[in-house]
């Protein structure tokens, strides 16, 4: 595998054929904002959190692969704002209540919200779904209220489980994240799924009943440092 | 008295909340009602319903921001025994005492300086800009100082047990999710000399007016009623995270002792009534007429056989010589009460930090699953009942709450009426002054109106004077 180099934000990234924009920063330890792209599973492309520009385009880094000589703009104020819109949208699409929600601390879509600024969700109105709480599973359940259609859990359980337990329905503003049965007690999910590690779900939409609230305010992820961080600090080693 | 005027002051009292007063006056200029009325409405035990067990001491502490904790242990206590969980492990339990103590500390010092202090340093008649925290502040820098580190003491304990000042995560079904790290018992105790003797300090100031001022108390919003409190199970201490219920008649009479907390509802009946969103309880033996009761910080000495800490227990005895031992019933005693129970916290505080079970690691315990939970305790303000149901899915189906102001809503609204009519009745306008005595007598109960019914926005106290034909003379918002 032959390589060659780009830069991101001026910094010259080295990086190998077939690598998107994100594999070639996070390897050089440059923090690419993203949601729906989790490690271990197929780049999808759908949350946009991850745009740049290269080459005057706004693109996913996350899909997008990386090209010699190519330039990409990733924490300039224009691109972070487009980021911060976005960020934006989601919290306006769902009911995202963070002060009394078991994933604050731990969320992704609330730490990027801190990373990019956001001080408060309020430049477009709330939705405000009614969407109700499926708690018929005897170990997890579903407040798709906080869902984000990332698609994490679509790809987890397909691509590692094995089970497709859950999938998209609807089209375009109504498109959100089901589950292959009448309810999450009629699917073969389990409480072992990669599909319900913590890791997979980014908010607290997939939850795994009788833990909430037991990590201590100061010991959750994100109480460590803002999102992003573990990448970083690989720079700085 | 026939032309109708509105006379607004601003800014808002101080009291916690959303309310209204209506005194009605008949031919002659006599007040013939006055009404204390919550005008907002709570909701919160409708749209909890549906919410999974765990989120429930995160969300309803969210009713109140003043103390907050003791809805978040409230509702944990009844989540432990859904979880069949009777006994915590210990450093659980006291992980949480000491988030208690340090809640009822800081609420107590919050109303007796911030809120109640400038009617009694200034007198009810002062000038309505000096009736505030920062003429005390000015004119007695050093209390004002104290004042302001006391509470941050409390609040410091509450951060080190819950995570954070306000709306924090510390208790969780069946335990506690953090113990104490050394370093920050050792931060806590290197100021509990201060708090002792700052609070005692206070005591000696609250007792004081009291005392000089003892034709005023004893005259001011005093009257018999029925008292109840949580008292220790066994020796009916004073115990202000667990125990039974007590109920003592005006005279000291028992009522009910030792009610398993369980079974309030047997004991317990509340009513409705057209006017007020906040409910009427009363014991269901004596009916509404009769069995209407008092809750808080005298409620509490009035109720328990001793406390268990002695410099707090040599003040209760003082208290209670001060009404040769029978209850005492006059409404501004919460004062002496009050700080009674800031010198309580302080030393059950000094104890527990001394205590190693603080930096153990059994922190939860898990038993077996029940469908109904019922958690009680002695919040700042008074008693505080969290009921509740949940379904096999772990989703909450029913929800009750009485919190401490809607047990005392008929002792406030008699406060209202005794000072009205000792005050305002014959009087052709209502002056500043008389207002706030109204006030005052609103204010000693510390109610938390918020937490009665979840006021939304700005939190006028409005005080509006009816004459026999009902049209509105008068009416001040302050």
């Amino acid at each position: 595998m032959t390589g060659f180099t780009f830069t991101i934000d001026g910094v010259e990234v080295a990086a190998k054929d077939g690598q998107t924009i994100m594999e070639a920063a996070d390897a050089a330890g440059i923090y690419i904002p993203r949601l729906c792209d989790h490690e271990g599973l197929r780049h999808q492309g759908a949350c946009r959190v991850c745009t740049v520009k290269a080459g005057g385009r706004s693109v996913a880094a996350c899909t997008q692969p990386a090209a010699p000589d190519q330039a990409v703009e990733n924490e300039t104020p224009h691109v972070t704002k487009l980021r911060r819109d976005l960020v934006e949208m989601l919290f306006h699409e769902g009911n995202h209540l963070c002060p009394i929600c078991e994933a604050s601390g731990n969320c992704e879509l609330q730490a990027m919200a801190y990373r990019l600024d956001m001080t408060q969700p309020t430049r477009f109105p709330y939705l405000e779904p009614c969407r109700p709480l499926d708690a018929s599973h005897p170990d997890i359940a579903l407040d798709t209220n906080r869902c984000i259609t990332c698609g994490r859990c679509i790809r987890a359980s397909e691509e590692v489980d094995g089970k497709g337990v859950f999938g998209y329905v609807g089209r375009g503003i109504h498109r959100r994240v089901a589950v292959n049965g009448a309810d999450l007690a009629d699917t073969n999910a389990a409480i072992t799924d990669f599909a319900i590690s913590k890791e997979v779900c980014p908010v607290g939409c997939i939850i795994r009943k009788g833990e909430g609230f037991a990590i201590p305010i100061g010991e959750r992820e994100f109480d460590k440092g803002l999102i992003g961080h573990e990448i970083e600090e690989k720079k700085r080693d | 008295m026939t032309e109708s005027r509105l006379i607004e002051i601003s800014p808002l009292t101080r009291v916690e909340g959303h309310g209204k007063v209506t005194i009605h006056l008949d031919a002659d200029g006599y007040v013939d009602e006055a009404r204390l009325h919550i005008v907002e409405f709570r909701g919160f035990e409708r749209f909890i319903r549906g919410r999974l067990l765990w989120e429930v001491p995160v969300i309803v502490q969210r009713l109140c921001g003043i103390c907050p904790v003791s809805h978040h242990l409230a509702a944990a206590k009844a989540m432990d025994m859904i979880c069949g969980v009777d006994q915590l492990p210990p450093t659980a339990e006291k992980m949480r005492r000491l988030m208690h103590y340090g809640q009822v500390m800081q609420s107590h010092v919050l109303h007796f300086f911030h809120l109640a202090a400038p009617d009694l340093l200034f007198g009810f008649g002062a000038p309505a800009e000096k009736r505030n925290i920062f003429e005390v502040l000015q004119q007695q820098p050093e209390l004002g100082r104290r004042a302001i580190l006391m509470r941050k003491f409390g609040q410091d304990i509450i951060e080190a047990t819950a995570g954070k000042k306000i709306h924090g995560t510390g208790a969780i079904p069946g335990g506690i999710n953090k113990n104490l790290p050394l370093e920050t018992r050792d931060a806590l105790l290197a100021q509990i000399g201060d708090m002792e003797q700052w609070a005692q300090d206070a005591l000696a100031l609250a007792r004081g007016y009291t005392l000089d001022n003892a034709d005023l108390v004893q005259g001011f919003a005093a009257f018999p009623s029925n008292y109840m409190s949580m008292v220790r199970d066994g020796d009916g201490a004073l115990d202000l995270y667990d125990g039974n219920l007590r109920a003592l008649s005006a005279d000291g009479d028992l009522i009910f002792d030792h009610l398993d907390t369980r079974r309030y509802h047997e004991a317990l009946v509340e009513d409705v009534r057209s006017w007020s969103y906040m409910k009427f309880p009363f014991i269901k033996d004596l009916g509404p007429d009769h069995g209407w009761y008092r809750v808080g910080p005298l409620a509490r000495m009035n109720t328990a056989s001793f406390i268990d800490t002695p410099l707090a227990d040599a003040a209760r005895s003082e208290l209670m010589d001060f009404s040769h031992g029978l209850p005492q019933h006059a409404t501004l005693a919460n004062h002496w009460a009050r700080m009674i129970e800031v010198l309580h916290c302080v030393e059950k505080i000094r104890e527990l930090l001394h205590d190693p079970d603080l930096q153990g690691s059994d922190l939860r315990a898990t038993g077996k699953r029940r469908q109904e939970g019922i958690g009680v305790l002695e919040a700042p303000r008074g008693n505080l009942i969290h009921h509740y149901q949940v379904d096999e899915n772990d989703q909450v189906t029913y929800c009750n709450l009485i919190v401490s102001t809607t047990h005392n809503n008929e002792g406030m609204n008699r406060a209202v009426k005794d000072v009205a009519m000792q005050y305002i009745s014959g009087q052709p306008q209502i002056s500043e002054a008389m207002l706030n005595h109204v006030e005052v007598a609103i204010r000693a109960y510390d109610p938390c109106l918020s937490c009665a019914t979840h006021a939304l926005g700005q939190m006028p106290l409005q005080v509006e004077l009816f004459g026999p034909d009902g049209a509105l003379l008068d009416r001040k918002a302050t």
